[in-house]
This record gives structure tokens, C-alpha cells and sequence, in this order.
């Protein structure tokens, strides 16, 4: 899978958890998921749970450490997948 | 020297109405809540009616964002959410803005038996298949007691006390009246008090198999709940929520609210199952004190008493009530006060009773009226023997009311007791 497919799953699904006061347009793949669009941190089980069941994989506890940015998800998913 | 308290806004969830105006016009009409739910019936309850309010997913996004509702599946929250919100724009208090500080002056008292069962039993499912990762981030909030305290707690931005009480079917009552004692205190200048409790079946079970709720109605639902009946049988469980905004009078009087009644004090004790009290009875005893040091805390006599918002759940023990109130007030026959129970109506919404039923009894304060009590066409003959039955109104009475009283009574043997006053 491409990381601009990747991208373009994946974006909706971060778009579900922006505080009401971040536009939706905000987000890039360079978007620090907490610091800059504001996502509560509790919700970043919530954003691993929904991309596990969108690209049908798995986030061990290693992986959400390294969860930062939009780009950090793509390359965890793209390893992920290629796993698979 | 005691600050003097006051009730600025109303909200209410009931089976038979959501919203103080659909609510009013159902007591007044006696127009029940109570259904048959085919859910009960396949899991072998063997009563199969109960109380359920009606909320529209539309309704449900005027209080919550989807974000909020993405995995929620809590009615107990979603209930105390939707009354709690009403009574603080009821009273015009806006929550504080979202960059700002939280508003110092105003707490919550939000009580419930327990939270988020349906959502705990979810959680429950995916954690014994091995699945604990998969719970989400918003499992705790749901299902912690003090989830719905949290809930409001954020939309409004409260930065006094934020708290849940818990003490069975005295829930609700003694809500209103730990926040009475910190505005009286003066430690807080506003509490939104009141009380909520999730529906179905994983919450009603447990009263099932007990046998204390009713299966003589299942086919005959709106005439199930029968308090102060002869033929009562067990009580209907139901659910919901009431909020009830206590402020101090001099903060309304400087806002320019509207006063529905003011709060003039009143007692929470127990019976401590000792004598004839259990976890299941009450002891007869702290009931009557409770209902005379409620008097004494509110600085009135039990003349003045025009009318009793009872607990009367619909169980062979509504004429223990009475005599209870008969006994503690000194007064039987044509003097006893108006009384009625909102419970033939919605049945007994449990934690949420004791609020739901204070709403109930301030709009008749306010309004002056006494609702119908509904499905005692037989009254007791133990509840007759003792007052009047021209006092248990059966039609809709339009008539002032100065002072009035609401009691619960709950698992664990413990009464709360508050005194309304219309001002």
C-alpha cells in the first residue's frame, strides 16, 4: 500500500478526533497529533484502535511510543502491513 | 449565620416526559411512562414493563458532540447530562467560556446508583476474550460512579465541588441537600444538585430476582406501578434523571433570576438496619426522625405542611410510609396533607427518584397544584384507616401550596428528608 493511500485512510479517522476549535484543514502529514492539533492524549488508544481495524493490523505498546505525527503512523502502518 | 438557598433551574428526563414543560403537562394529566419492552420478556424477567425516557439521537446532539458520542453507551450519563444541562440554562448560568478560568463559585452534586452498566458490561465481554487493549480510552469515564459529575463537570466548566453521592433511592433527595448545606455554608454560591440512573435490564435484574418489582402487569404496563393500592404488587423499575440549580438568594436576587422555591433545609439519617431496618426495610423509627429533625433544620412546624412528595414505591410497605408520616407529623384524617407519588407514573426510577420526584413536587410549589395519583382507585385500607382519602387526589387539584416536603427512602436503610418553600 502507498503511503499516499495510507494517508488518505488515515486522515479521516484523525479528523474524527479534533477538538471542536481545530479545523478539519489543519491537518497534515507533518501534524504533531497532540501539540499542534490539540488531540486529548487519552484518545490516542482511540486513533490506534481505529486504524487497527481500518488496515486490519496491530500496535504493540513499542509503537504508540513512537506516535507522533501523521507521518509516524504511515510509517508504522506501511511496516505493519508489509509484515502481514 | 446560615446563607439562605433557592431553587433558579429545573431540568428533567422522565419516562412520561423530557423537558419541564412536556413533564408538567403529563403529571398534571397522570400520563404514564411506562411500557412493555420485549428485551425483558427474552431474557425471562419476570417483569417485563418499565420506564424508560424517550430521547431522539437529533436531541442527543444538542448535548453532545460526536466526538462524545463515538463509543458512548451510557444512559444514565446521557439522561443526567441532558437534565443537568437544562436546569443551568433554565437559570441562565453559562458554562465558563473554554480558555477561561472555570467557574470558582459553582459546584455539582450529581448522584447515581451506579455508572455506564450497559458500557461495563461491553468492557467486560472484550476483556475475557483476552481483549483488554481494546477497551478505548473512554471506558473509565463511563463507567465510573462519578462519571456523569465528570461529564458536567467539563460542559459547564465548575471549578467548586464536583462530586457523585450514592445512597440507593435516597439518591437524588440527598443531593439536593449536600448542595444546599455548602451554599448555606457558603462555600459555593450555585450547585447543580440532582440525580440520574441508567435503564434495562442489567440494572433492573438484580430487583427481579428479588421479586420486589412487579409481574402482574406485563400485558396491562401504564396500570403496573400502584402506589398506596390495595393491590399493588411490587414496584415498575424505571430511569431518568433531575437537576435541580440551588443558588444562594442573594446571587439570584442580584442575577435577577426566577425563583422557583427556596430550600429551607432538612435531614438525612439512618436507621443503621437495626429493629426492623435491614439492607431491604427501613426501620420505622429513623424514618419518623428523619421527618421531624427535617422540620426542625427547615424552622417549621408540621402544620405548615400543605403537601408530601412520597416515596410510595408500590410495595406492601406504602402503608408503613403513611403511618410513618402520620406518626412523625402528628396529624391523620382530614388534617394530613395533600400527598401523592409520582412512582404510578414512571415507576420507581431508583437513583434518579429522589430527583425526579423533587421536580415533580417544586413545579406543583411553584404552580400550585397536586397532580392525580394514578392506579389507586382501590386505596389500602391501612392507608384509610389513617388519613382521608380525599388527601390522596386521585384528579388533578388546582390549589396554592406554601410548604412542602419530598422523602426518599433507600437499600442500606437510609432516609433523606427536604423542605421546599415557595417565596
Amino acid at each position: 500500500m502507498t503511503s499516499e493511500r495510507i494517508y488518505e485512510k488515515l486522515l479521516p479517522i484523525i479528523q474524527t478526533y479534533l477538538p471542536e476549535d481545530v479545523s478539519k484543514e489543519a491537518v497534515n502529514r507533518e501534524s504533531d497529533l497532540t501539540r499542534e492539533l490539540n488531540i486529548n492524549s487519552a484518545h490516542l488508544v482511540d486513533i490506534v484502535l481505529d486504524v487497527e481495524d481500518q488496515f486490519d493490523i496491530e500496535f504493540a505498546n513499542e509503537d504508540m511510543e513512537q506516535l507522533r505525527t501523521l507521518n509516524d503512523a504511515i510509517g508504522i502502518i506501511m511496516r505493519k502491513v508489509g509484515e502481514r | 449565620m446560615k446563607k439562605r438557598v433557592v431553587i433558579t433551574g429545573l431540568g428533567i428526563v422522565a419516562p412520561n416526559g423530557v423537558g419541564v414543560p412536556q413533564f408538567t403537562e403529563a403529571i398534571k394529566k397522570g400520563v404514564s411512562g411506562i411500557a412493555f419492552y420485549p428485551q425483558l420478556r427474552a431474557l425471562n424477567f419476570s417483569c417485563q414493563i418499565g420506564g424508560i425516557p424517550t430521547i431522539s439521537e437529533e436531541k442527543k446532539r444538542d448535548y453532545f458532540t460526536e466526538l462524545q458520542l463515538k463509543n458512548f453507551n451510557s444512559s444514565g450519563i446521557l439522561y443526567g447530562v441532558i437534565a443537568g444541562m437544562d436546569a443551568m440554562r433554565d437559570a441562565g448560568i453559562s458554562p465558563s467560556e473554554k480558555n477561561k478560568a472555570p467557574l470558582w463559585d459553582l459546584g455539582i452534586v450529581f448522584g447515581t446508583g451506579t455508572s455506564g452498566v450497559d458500557k461495563f458490561r461491553e468492557a467486560i465481554y472484550k476483556l475475557d476474550e483476552g481483549n483488554v487493549r481494546r477497551l478505548g480510552s473512554t471506558t473509565v469515564g463511563q463507567t465510573m460512579a462519578s462519571g456523569i459529575s465528570a461529564y458536567l463537570g467539563g460542559m459547564i466548566g465548575a471549578g467548586n465541588a464536583v462530586t457523585t453521592n450514592s445512597s440507593a433511592c435516597a439518591t437524588g433527595t440527598e443531593a439536593i441537600l449536600m448542595g444546599y448545606e455548602r451554599i448555606a455554608s457558603g462555600q459555593a454560591n450555585q450547585m447543580l444538585c440532582g440525580s440520574t440512573s441508567d435503564d434495562g435490564p442489567y440494572v433492573w435484574g438484580g430487583f427481579d430476582a428479588m421479586k420486589v418489582i412487579t409481574y402482574k402487569h406485563n400485558d396491562t404496563p401504564t396500570e403496573g406501578s400502584r402506589p398506596m393500592s390495595a393491590s399493588a404488587s411490587g414496584f415498575v423499575p424505571g430511569s431518568g434523571a433531575g437537576a435541580l440549580l440551588l443558588e444562594s438568594l442573594e446571587s439570584a436576587q442580584e442575577r435577577g433570576a426566577t425563583i422557583y422555591a427556596e430550600v429551607l433545609g432538612g435531614a438525612i439519617n439512618s436507621g443503621g438496619q437495626r429493629g426492623e431496618g435491614s439492607m431491604t426495610a427501613p426501620n420505622s423509627e429513623a424514618v419518623q426522625k428523619c421527618i421531624k429533625e427535617a422540620l426542625v433544620a427547615a424552622g417549621i412546624a408540621a402544620s405548615e405542611l400543605d403537601y408530601i412528595n412520597g416515596h410510595l414505591t408500590a410495595t406492601i410497605k406504602d402503608s408503613v410510609e403513611i403511618a410513618n408520616w402520620s406518626e412523625a407529623l402528628d396529624r391523620r384524617g382530614t388534617d394530613f396533607p395533600y400527598i401523592n407519588s409520582l412512582k404510578g407514573m414512571v415507576g420507581h426510577c431508583l437513583a434518579a427518584s429522589g430527583s425526579v420526584e423533587a421536580v415533580s413536587a417544586v413545579l406543583q410549589l411553584q404552580q400550585g397544584f397536586v397532580f392525580p395519583n394514578v392506579n389507586c382507585e382501590d386505596l389500602h385500607p391501612e392507608i384509610t384507616q389513617r388519613i382521608a382519602s380525599e388527601r390522596i387526589p386521585r384528579q388533578l387539584i388546582q390549589t396554592p401550596l406554601q410548604t412542602v416536603a419530598k422523602a426518599s427512602f433507600g437499600f442500606g436503610d437510609v432516609n433523606a428528608c427536604v423542605i421546599f418553600r415557595k417565596i
